[in-house]
């Protein structure tokens, strides 16, 4: 069964040929594999050569192979990830739901906002749709395809293309869809007619009076190229599962602060010495021919702007404090990320009016003029816990929430640990007693809860600092990915918008002629090409054999 | 006269010049009954559509010059120059072959297309520090390119469907047929009732809260839906009929929704009415004219449009927006619905160019699909824009 099949020219053809690779005869007792039989025209798709996957079909291998060659699995892997992909914009996923939202719980959140079909949209696991192991393996199969289908076809076709002879069987040209029969032509005709095709960069093969002009033969691998690039995409998209290639940390910076970069081990620190939010400003004069839009919708903001100093850590001895050696200085704007040695910093978030410290004074309660008898000041970020005034007073910071509201019970807690609310329980102490006094005191709070202290604390001053959030990454599979879109993109084009143009002409023993042509894209452009090479001659212009205007009718 | 006022009236200029072209291609119909091979209509028809071209780019690079950034960062500039690619989509075509009749399709969808986005704010708007970038005009133009080629292919797979679909017989093709040029009027609508509701500056405001926040929303036409729990402010205006769902995301859902019933309340009216007086389904009224187009070449001028565009809307749809989104936040790829719905159109494209590579996909099938590619594309536009909240959400 194995056997090659030797053609009546002598073209000896691989197994499973359904046209001659040489002569192009329909090889009888393979038409069904391209569907020829009861067809006027020959599919050409694959110029009728063996594929593997059309040939052997025994083993499971060969079975694996067949499935995944097809073209018609291949789109229905597409259409099955286009319609998961779309399934997972029904509702935001998961990263995107609002900062703001009441509950950002995902098990929550969903069926809060949307209901039943929100709660139906969690309980499937779509609010994290893009990373799920089956929208995974769909994709991972669709590369599979990607790989046997163009395999599959490639090398025979290849095979054929490189085998193909400008003397072509009567039975293949006349099933072309671009076809004439001339009876009777003279030598200087095809002269003419084959000038006339060098001058349209057509390349011309000769063989005992038979011409094939071929053009564009490259753009036939436009597919495969493409497909390649396709691949290195999602080799490249598995290399940015590991940490080696891929990193995302992300970190708040303080003005004023000095801090260490997360997932350097120590090396770099970042300074943050100021971050700016800036808005259009209608009465600006560069700003002014956006009034009528700054008018309807209030404040715009012009920019998000971090001014930082990266450090190397030098530490010339393990584990003592490090020598901070500044290596850049640069604002990050968005858009303008901050590149050092690999890595990037991103603008990506920010928190206005944080407070760094309140300072506080002790007055008598019933003093009307509240005449300080002492203060003190508590860092917000690292409080003390125990302030020892010089006149004795002793205060005890009891408890402080940072960032403050009344939970769903009514009790005092913190929402964030940032210093957005700061409140506070201090133990006053007066001098040389042992009992303490309780006040809670906040922004716009200051509650004495038995009612009997004899001493009141008050704010009297407070400092305050914005915070940057910077996404801190280095993503080292981006030139896989600029590899694989650069291939993708040429092989896209290549075979987009190049066509491969073929045009048979064979002289019959009578001195006529017979003329076919093939294209796989652009027949009307081949047919312009037609008509003009045979100006002048008495050459039948090739008929349109195409079924598609009779196939529509039924 | 400044800068805008120039652009403005520029593109209302283009806008008439299309329409007149329009009427001139409109013309070739009785050239062809003639016999008359090279039409004369239809070489006036092109001309007027290059210039009318040409007095569009007046418009973008003034409006360009005015505002400092290239007019693509919101609804209004994106579409008008979505229409302004498709008119130049349909100027190759014709250059390649000499197809006066798809100037009598390619422009007013052009048209609805650009008075549709005129009915979005249009004032100069300042960037947001994530578009302040040269990736926003190349990006943006790129895909809008792309996106105008591939509408091509949506115009001469419709010019398919009405010239093939028997109109004699009771089909689902048929219905489906007849329905998306229901749709079309149902933009038209749109156009004319915005238009009619702005010329009386009609105005009533609503109070209404979601997730807790109180809001005030402008409504420029009466209010058929309220807001959520929407509070009518203005006094001696028509009252609400209902309430839009609360399942509506966004503090201004109810006015887009009743801006959609808006919509199809008043192109059901136009639609009835053109049938009253054509006395047939729209798509039979058109089918005659189309007798003497060969479907073949509509075929492959339809595949060949997909061919060209998918290229550029790859170019500019996903990898120009992957470059971007990496500079601006770090990841070139986020899963954000509009980037979701760029993958979904990209998806959908391939598929029909591998479906092309089989016997039974040319023809209608193929044509439904390049209808149905543009439904995803404006999908992508106009409903990921404006229903589905996320970070491209501009208009």
């Amino acid at each position: 069964m194995m056997s090659k099949v030797k053609c009546e020219c002598g073209h000896v053809n691989p197994f499973g040929t359904v046209l001659c690779e040489s002569c192009g005869k329909p090889v009888a007792g393979n038409q069904h594999i391209d569907g020829n039989e009861g067809k006027k025209l020959l599919n050409m798709r694959y110029e009728g050569t063996a594929r593997r996957s059309q040939t052997y079909t025994k083993s499971f291998v060969d079975r694996i192979w067949s499935f995944f060659s097809s073209v018609k699995v291949g789109v229905w892997l597409i259409i099955l990830a286009l319609i998961a992909s779309m399934l997972g914009t029904i509702f935001p996923q998961q990263m995107y739901i609002p900062p703001d939202a009441p509950n950002r719980n995902p098990a929550v959140f969903y069926e809060e906002q949307y209901g039943i079909l929100g709660l139906i949209f969690y309980q499937l696991g779509f609010h994290n749709l893009y990373s799920s192991w089956w929208y995974m393996i769909l994709i991972a199969l669709i590369g599979v395809s990607l790989v046997i289908c163009s395999l599959d076809r490639f090398v025979p076709l290849f095979k054929a293309l490189r085998n193909q002879k400008p003397k072509k069987h009567k039975s293949f040209l006349s099933r072309q869809r671009l076809y004439s029969e001339t009876e009777k032509v003279t030598d200087s005709e095809v002269e003419s007619v084959k000038n006339k095709l060098r001058q349209r960069c057509y390349k011309i093969a000769e063989e005992n009076g038979h011409i094939l002009a071929e053009k564009g033969r490259f753009s036939r691998w436009g597919p495969y190229v493409n497909h390649i690039g396709l691949i290195i995409i999602l080799l490249a998209a598995i290399l940015r599962f590991t940490p080696i290639f891929y990193m995302d940390e992300y970190v708040w910076v303080r003005e004023g602060e000095t801090t260490v970069l997360p997932g350097t081990d120590g090396e770099y620190y970042i300074k943050n010495k100021d971050f700016i939010l800036e808005t259009y400003d209608e009465n600006d004069e560069s700003d002014e021919r956006f009034k009528e839009a700054l008018e309807q919708v209030g404040t715009v903001v012009s920019n998000y702007q971090s001014d930082v100093i990266i450090y190397k850590a030098a530490r010339p001895i393990p584990g003592a404090e490090p020598k901070l050696e500044p290596i850049a200085e640069e604002s990050i704007q968005m858009n303008q990320p901050l590149e050092f040695e690999g890595y990037k910093l991103f603008q990506s978030g920010y928190q206005l009016n944080e407070f760094s410290s309140m300072t506080f004074k002790i007055y008598k309660t019933n003093d009307s003029k509240e005449e300080e008898l002492g203060a003190f000041t508590v860092d917000l970020m690292e409080p003390e816990s125990e302030f020892i005034l010089d006149n004795g007073f002793r205060i005890v910071l009891d408890k402080y929430y940072p960032d403050y509201y009344l939970d769903d019970n009514g009790v005092p807690a913190s929402e964030t640990n940032f210093p957005r609310n700061p409140a506070f329980v201090l133990l006053v102490y007066p001098p040389e007693s042992d009992t303490a006094e309780v006040s809670f005191l906040g922004i716009g709070k200051n509650i004495d809860p038995t009612e009997e202290n004899e001493y009141k604390l008050g704010i009297i001053d407070f400092e305050m600092h914005d915070v940057s959030g910077l996404a801190f990454r280095y993503d080292r599979s981006l030139p896989f990915f600029g590899l694989g879109a650069a291939i993708f993109m040429v092989g896209v084009i290549q075979g987009m918008y190049w066509q491969h143009r073929r045009i048979w002409i064979n002289r019959t023993k009578d001195g006529g002629l017979l003329m076919a042509a093939h294209t796989n894209k652009n027949w009307f452009g081949i047919k312009k090409d037609i008509e003009t090479v045979l100006e002048n001659t008495d050459i039948k212009m090739v008929v349109d054999q195409q079924e598609l205007d009779e196939k529509e009718k039924h | 006269m400044d800068l805008q006022n120039i652009s403005s009236m520029a593109l209302y200029i283009a806008f008439i010049l299309y329409l007149i072209a329009t009427f001139f291609f409109g013309a070739t119909i009785r050239d062809k009954r003639k016999k008359h091979k090279k039409g004369i209509a239809g070489k006036i028809g092109i001309t007027i559509t290059v210039i009318g071209f040409l007095a569009q780019l007046v418009y973008f690079i003034t409006r360009w010059i005015a505002s400092g950034h290239a007019p693509v960062s919101n609804m209004f500039e994106f579409l008008t120059f979505l229409g302004m690619s498709l008119v130049l989509g349909f100027i190759i075509i014709y250059a390649y072959y000499k197809l006066s009749f798809l100037g009598l399709f390619a422009l007013p969808i052009a048209m609805i297309i650009i008075a549709y986005g005129s009915m979005f704010s249009k004032e100069l708007a300042p960037l947001v520090p994530s578009l302040q970038s040269h990736w926003l005009y190349i990006h943006v133009t790129t895909v809008g390119l792309g996106q105008g080629i591939l509408g091509i292919s949506f115009v001469v797979g419709l010019m398919y469907l009405i010239k093939e679909v028997d109109q004699s017989v009771k089909s689902k093709s048929r219905v489906w047929l007849e329905s998306i040029l229901y749709l079309l009027f149902v933009f038209i609508g749109f156009v004319v009732i915005t238009t009619t509701f702005n010329i009386s500056n009609y105005n009533v405001t609503f109070e209404h809260s979601t997730d807790s926040q109180i809001y005030t929303t402008e409504y420029h036409l009466p209010a058929i839906a309220a807001p959520n729990e929407g509070m009518l402010l203005t006094e001696g205006v028509m009252e609400p009929w209902f309430e839009t769902p609360a399942w509506f995301q966004g503090s201004d859902s109810g006015r887009k929704f009743n801006t959609v019933i808006w919509s199809v309340i008043t192109g059901s009216i136009i639609y009835l009415i053109t049938r009253l007086i054509i006395r047939k389904r729209v798509g039979a009224a058109i089918q005659p004219l189309l007798k003497n187009i060969k479907s073949d070449l509509l075929d492959e001028i339809e595949y060949r449009s997909v061919a060209i565009g998918f290229p550029v809307f790859t170019l500019g749809g996903l990898i120009f927006a992957s470059i971007w989104a990496e500079a601006a936040w770090g990841r070139f790829w986020g899963w954000d619905p509009k980037e979701v719905w760029a993958l979904v159109t990209w998806f959908f494209y391939a598929a029909y160019l591998h479906l092309r590579l089989s016997r039974g996909w040319h023809g209608k099938k193929s044509a439904w699909l390049a209808v149905i590619g543009f439904g995803i594309i404006m999908f992508n536009l106009i409903v990921v824009n404006l229903v589905i909240a996320g970070l491209h959400s501009y208009a």
